[in-house]
């Protein structure tokens, strides 16, 4: 703005848009203020906006995160050229140790198959998956989701698991056309219903925004050993049970800590899989959170 | 002097730069990095920018845009709503409140200045997620991403410095 007037308006005037400015900030405080509110009271109108824009961005995030993609295969590449050799070897004994339990999977499956028919046990419910790429994290020390290519248009729909590779990576929070946000196991807000493999052991594993997760709800006697494997227990109805989490990485005073199955940091396409659990269809997205 | 619709739009179009480059480093800031450990220390560039802009360009980046900018990113990043846009206007609030300081200082002194901003934006950041989780958030995420932030300001500075020139003088 020029000023065209007189210095005396001016001089009136200098004062006021300071005073003008401070309220600014005042109000843009209150209204940040009133935001967060807002999204504690209203979570399903925030959501839904929320999914709206990731839908307007989430063709720029494609575009820019191909290159940093492509930058770390490089990278990666180099570094796997050098190990080669001894990754060879390695796989080799993997894989003869592999087709052995390919033989027992096979010989188990049958034998599993020819059970079922005697007790009229109920059918395994089917699964379909949608595969994603991963366009975005937040930059942020206090959330741990991400950003994948695969809307409503593409069949994702809320509550969905994600799975990467090994095992469950989180779960699905929101959904907009084209584009969907995962909620990991590492997030705050997570909580699983998990059950330790060997001893049986229920417990609800919930994240802290660190590498690895906790459980809760364990038994203090309860005998957990590190390397124990953990797999959600299909309470609750989100997932099916037997997805493989992760394994006990440390047990103490200090509780049980887990290691995600899956390096989270490090996703890159996801599978997110509809499990047709029967009795979901009921339940309403009331545990949205 | 009167400018031609041209010259206005070419005029208009110069003074978006320093809302479009926030915009921009805030879906850089989104790349997913396959480096273990990092989502959760990734610099928040968008503070760098709100920091600059509001120090040499305070009449194209106001406290208004800083918080559509937080607005924007809370809504893309899926965090709490408000919590960024918050952060950025009291970044605002800071540097206008020394602006005269900063505005004549050394790029050392104005790195300095952001260090402190900096800290004051993990304790913001950590007091509001703390307060809406209702619980007590470690706070070392928050203070390692405010240094990594600072590691960047140079980098993203220049970055800055280099738009500044090209865009909106001469």
């Amino acid at each position: 703005m020029k000023p065209r007037n007189s210095g005396s308006v001016l001089r009136l005037a200098a004062p006021l848009r300071a005073l003008a400015q401070r309220f600014s900030f005042l109000l843009l405080v209150l209204a940040s203020v009133a935001l967060m509110m807002v999204g504690r009271i209203d979570a399903l109108s925030v959501d839904s906006a929320r999914a709206r824009v990731t839908d307007a961005f989430a063709p720029i995030l494609d575009a820019i995160s191909r290159p940093a993609a492509t930058a770390a295969h490089v990278v990666e590449s180099v570094v796997e050229v050098q190990n080669a050799f001894e990754e060879n070897q390695r796989l080799k004994a993997e894989n003869a140790r592999l087709l052995q339990w390919k033989q027992a999977a096979l010989r188990l499956e049958a034998e599993n198959i020819s059970l079922r028919s005697l007790m009229k046990a109920t059918p395994e419910p089917s699964s379909s998956f949608i595969t994603a790429r991963v366009i975005a994290a937040p930059g942020s020390s206090f959330l741990r989701t991400l950003v994948v290519t695969a809307g409503r248009r593409d069949g994702v729909r809320k509550g969905q698991a994600a799975i990467a590779g090994s095992g469950l990576v989180g779960r699905v929070i929101e959904v907009g056309e084209w584009s969907a946000r995962v909620l990991l196991l590492t997030d705050i807000n997570t909580r699983i219903p998990v059950v330790l493999e060997r001893s049986r052991q229920r417990a609800v594993m919930a994240g802290d925004n660190s590498d690895q997760t906790r459980l809760l709800y364990l038994p203090p006697e309860a005998p957990v050993q590190v390397g124990e494997r953990v797999v959600t227990s299909g309470h609750g109805g989100q997932f099916p049970p037997g997805l493989p989490v992760g394994v006990v990485s440390s047990a103490g005073e200090r509780g049980v800590r887990v290691q995600p199955n899956v390096d989270l940091s490090r996703v890159e396409h996801l599978q997110l899989v509809e499990f047709s659990l029967p009795g979901s269809e009921a339940e309403p997205s009331s545990e949205s959170k | 002097m009167t400018l031609t619709l041209w010259q206005r739009l070419d005029k208009t179009g110069r003074n978006l730069a320093p809302f479009a480059v926030t915009v921009m480093l805030a879906l850089v800031g989104m790349i997913p990095v396959p480096l273990p450990g990092y989502a959760s220390v990734a610099p928040f560039l968008t503070a760098i920018a709100v920091y600059y802009w509001a120090i040499h360009r305070p009449d194209l980046m106001g406290p208004g845009t800083a918080f559509l900018i937080g607005l924007l990113q809370d809504l893309l990043t899926g965090g709490p709503l408000g919590v960024n846009a918050l952060v950025l206007v009291l970044v605002h609030w800071a540097v206008s409140s020394q602006r005269r300081v900063l505005v004549s200082s050394t790029f050392a002194l104005m790195w300095f200045g952001f260090g402190l901003v900096m800290m004051g934006v993990a304790c913001v950041q950590w007091l509001a997620f703390s307060a809406l989780q209702a619980t007590v958030l470690p706070f070392r995420p928050a203070l390692f991403q405010a240094l990594l932030t600072m590691a960047f300001f140079p980098a993203v500075a220049w970055m800055l410095i280099r738009v500044h020139r090209a865009f909106l003088q001469g």
